[in-house]
C-alpha cells in the first residue's frame, strides 16, 4: 500500500541564496600570513625554516582572535575541552574503569570512582563494586557524561557525578559532525514541542521523552532505566525532531535549541516521513535559515 | 616495442590527446556519510573511491603498531573484479595490493602531520572500480581529497601523475594501452605548493640523460592536476562555509 519514490541520478543544484560574506577560506599548504607577530592555533603550522611563514594544514575558514590565528575545518573528530557534555557508548569494561567511545581521537575513560553508585555518593568503592561493574554499565550502553579533565595525551576523563548524567534509554540517537554543535551554557534542553534533547559537544545528539518527576529518588545514580512503553504521539515528536536535525546537518546549519525549534515548526506542514525527501528538506532548511537571519537582525548577543 | 605508434605523425596519441595533455578529471567529496572522509575521482576511465576513518583509537589487531609520538597509518588497497578488461578475482592480501598499499602509506606518512595524533590510527581504504592506467596516481589523488574531507592536518596537497618517454617526447598521464606498450613509466607524487617530490617510481629503463625531462613532465602534470582539484575543493568550501558562518 505504500508509495515508492525512485529518483534518477543527477547532481542537485545547490541553492546559494545567502551572501557568503567575506570569510577567508584556505586549503592545506596555503600561506596565511608572513607576519611573525601571530600565534599559531589549530590547523596551522610553520615549517621551522628561516622563512617563518604560517601555513594552513586543513581546508576551512580562518579565524583570527587578536593575535591568534586558527583554521577551522568543516568536519573533524571531536577534541574535548573541560566542561563539555558528551554522549558515548561503552566499548570495554576494564579493571575499575570503563572505556567509552566518543567520536574523538582516542577513547575516553570513565573511572569507577567517577560514577554515582546506588546507596549514596560517599560510599567507598569495595571489591564487590569492582566485580559488579557490568551490572552498572555493560558494553554497548549509551551514557551522558561531563568532561572534568583532559589528560596530557588527549584522553578525556569523564564523570557522571550529577543526576543529570548517567545511562540513557527511551530515546533516539542522531550522529552529526561535532563542528555543527554550538557551544552554549546549556546543552540539555526541554523543548517546548514535548521532548527533551541533549546536544552533546562530540556530535552525538540524544532525543528522548521528557521525564516526569515521579522517577529517580535519591541514590539511584542514574543507572536504573525504565522500560515502560512510550505513547505513539511522543514517538512521533521524537521522529520528527530526528528528521529535522538530519536535514539541518545535511546542509551544515549550526545546531542549537532555537534552530532546531524553528526547523520543527517549519516541518509541521509535512508528514514525518516526507521530511526525508530532498526537496522538503531544502525547503525546511531555507525557512529555518531565514528565520534565524531575522532573529539575528534584532539581537546582538544570544 | 609496440607494433603501433604511440604518437601519430601529426603528434596525437592514440586516444586523441596531445602528449602534454591530461585526461579529464572529475571528482567528488563526501560520498560516504559513514566514513570520516571520503572521495571519488575519475581520471579518464580510471575510477577510484577512497574512504578515510580516523584518527581513532587503534583497533585490536593493530595495537602492537601504535607509536607513542605519532599516528599510525593503515592503508588497504583493493581492485574490484570487474575493474580490468578481464574479470579476475583478486584476494585481499595479494602481492600487487600489498605493494600499492605500502607505497601509498609511505607517501602519506610524509604528507600528514602525524605528530598531532599520537597513539591514534588513520585508515585509508581505496577501491578501484575501473582501472585504465595510472592506478597509483588516481589512488593518491583520491586519498588526498578524502583526507581534506576528513579534516586531517596535512602539510600540503599530494598530487600524483605519471609520464612516459617515447621518441624524445614525454607523454603525461599514461593509460593502460600506453602502459602495455613497453616504454618506461615514471610516476611521482609531489606537494605542489611546497614544491617537493615525496614519492617517485620508475618502471622500466631509461637513459640517465632522459631522467630530467621525465621529472619535469611529471611535475607539470601534477601541477595541472593540483589546479583542477584545488578549484573543486575551494568551490566546495564556499558552498558549505556560507551556512557554517550562520551563528
Amino acid at each position: 500500500m505504500s508509495n515508492i519514490t525512485i529518483r534518477l541520478p543527477s547532481t542537485r543544484r545547490t541553492q546559494n541564496q545567502y551572501e557568503t560574506g567575506t570569510s577567508y577560506l584556505v586549503t592545506p599548504g596555503d600561506v596565511i600570513t608572513e607576519d611573525t607577530d601571530y600565534m599559531r592555533g589549530h590547523g596551522t603550522y610553520c615549517t621551522g625554516d628561516a622563512d617563518d611563514k604560517l601555513y594552513s594544514s586543513v581546508a576551512g575558514v580562518v579565524e583570527r582572535i587578536n593575535k591568534l590565528i586558527c583554521v577551522r575545518a568543516l568536519k573533524s573528530r571531536y577534541t574535548g575541552e573541560v566542561g563539555d557534555i558528551v554522549v558515548g557508548r561503552v566499548k570495554e569494561v576494564q579493571q575499575k574503569r570503563w572505556k567509552i567511545e566518543t567520536n574523538s581521537r582516542l577513547d575516553s575513560i570513565l573511572q569507577l570512582s567517577s560514577v554515582n553508585l546506588p546507596g549514596g555518593e560517599l560510599r567507598r568503592r569495595s571489591a564487590t563494586d569492582e566485580l559488579n561493574m557490568r551490572s552498572y554499565l555493560n558494553e554497548g550502553d549509551l551514557i551522558s557524561a561531563e568532561v572534568p579533565q583532559v589528560n596530557v595525551d588527549g584522553i578525556l576523563s569523564l564523570h557522571t557525578r550529577s543526576l543529570r548524567y548517567g545511562k540513557l534509554s527511551q530515546g533516539c540517537l542522531v550522529i552529526v559532525s561535532p563542528s555543527l554543535i554550538k557551544r552554549r551554557k546549556n546543552h540539555i534542553h526541554n523543548l517546548s514541542c514535548g521532548a527533551s534533547i541533549i546536544l552533546a559537544n562530540n556530535g552525538y545528539i540524544w532525543i528522548y521523552t521528557t521525564q516526569h518527576s515521579s522517577q529517580t529518588e535519591e541514590g539511584d545514580g542514574g543507572f536504573i532505566i525504565s522500560n515502560e512503553s512510550i505513547p505513539i504521539e511522543d514517538r512521533e515528536i521524537i521522529c520528527r525532531l530526528r528528521n529535522c536535525i538530519k536535514c539541518l546537518a545535511k546542509r551544515s546549519v549550526v545546531l542549537y535549541d532555537t534552530s532546531i525549534l524553528y526547523a520543527y515548526e517549519a516541518s509541521m506542514s509535512y508528514k514525518v516521513k516526507q521530511l526525508l525527501d530532498d526537496e522538503v528538506c531544502d525547503e525546511i532548511v531555507n525557512k529555518t535559515i531565514y528565520l534565524l537571519q531575522q532573529a539575528n537582525v534584532g539581537n546582538s548577543e544570544y | 616495442m609496440a607494433g603501433f605508434e604511440l604518437i601519430s605523425d601529426e603528434g596525437y596519441r592514440f586516444d586523441g590527446r596531445k602528449p602534454s595533455e591530461l585526461r579529464r578529471v572529475r571528482c567528488n567529496m563526501g560520498v560516504f556519510t559513514q566514513a570520516d572522509g571520503s572521495a571519488y575521482i575519475e581520471q579518464g576511465n580510471t575510477k577510484v573511491l577512497a574512504a578515510i576513518y580516523g584518527p581513532h583509537e587503534a583497533s585490536n589487531n593493530m595495537r602492537s603498531k601504535v607509536c607513542l609520538d605519532k599516528c599510525f597509518i593503515n592503508c588497504e588497497f583493493s581492485q574490484a573484479m570487474f575493474s580490468s578488461a578481464e574479470r579476475k578475482k583478486r584476494s585481499r592480501g595479494d602481492r600487487k595490493g600489498k605493494d600499492m598499499s605500502a607505497h601509498i602509506k609511505q607517501t602519506f606518512e610524509a604528507a600528514i602531520r602525524t605528530q598531532l595524533y599520537p597513539r591514534s590510527q588513520i585508515d585509508i581504504y581505496l577501491q578501484v572500480l575501473h582501472s585504465d592506467g595510472s592506478l597509483y596516481c588516481a589512488c593518491v589523488n583520491a586519498a588526498t581529497l578524502a583526507l581534506i574531507d576528513a579534516g586531517i592536518a596535512m602539510k600540503d596537497y599530494v598530487c600524483a601523475c605519471s609520464a612516459s618517454l617515447t621518441k624524445e617526447t614525454s607523454l603525461i598521464d599514461i593509460n593502460h594501452v600506453e602502459e602495455l606498450a613497453g616504454c618506461a613509466e615514471f610516476s611521482a607524487a609531489i606537494m605542489p605548493k611546497l614544491d617537493q617530490i615525496i614519492y617517485s617510481e620508475l618502471n622500466g629503463r631509461i637513459h640517465q640523460d632522459e631522467l630530467g625531462q621525465l621529472v619535469d613532465a611529471v611535475t607539470s602534470g601534477c601541477k595541472d592536476i593540483f589546479a583542477v582539484i584545488d578549484r573543486f575543493v575551494r568551490g566546495r568550501l564556499e558552498e558549505t562555509a556560507s551556512y557554517f558562518t550562520h551563528s
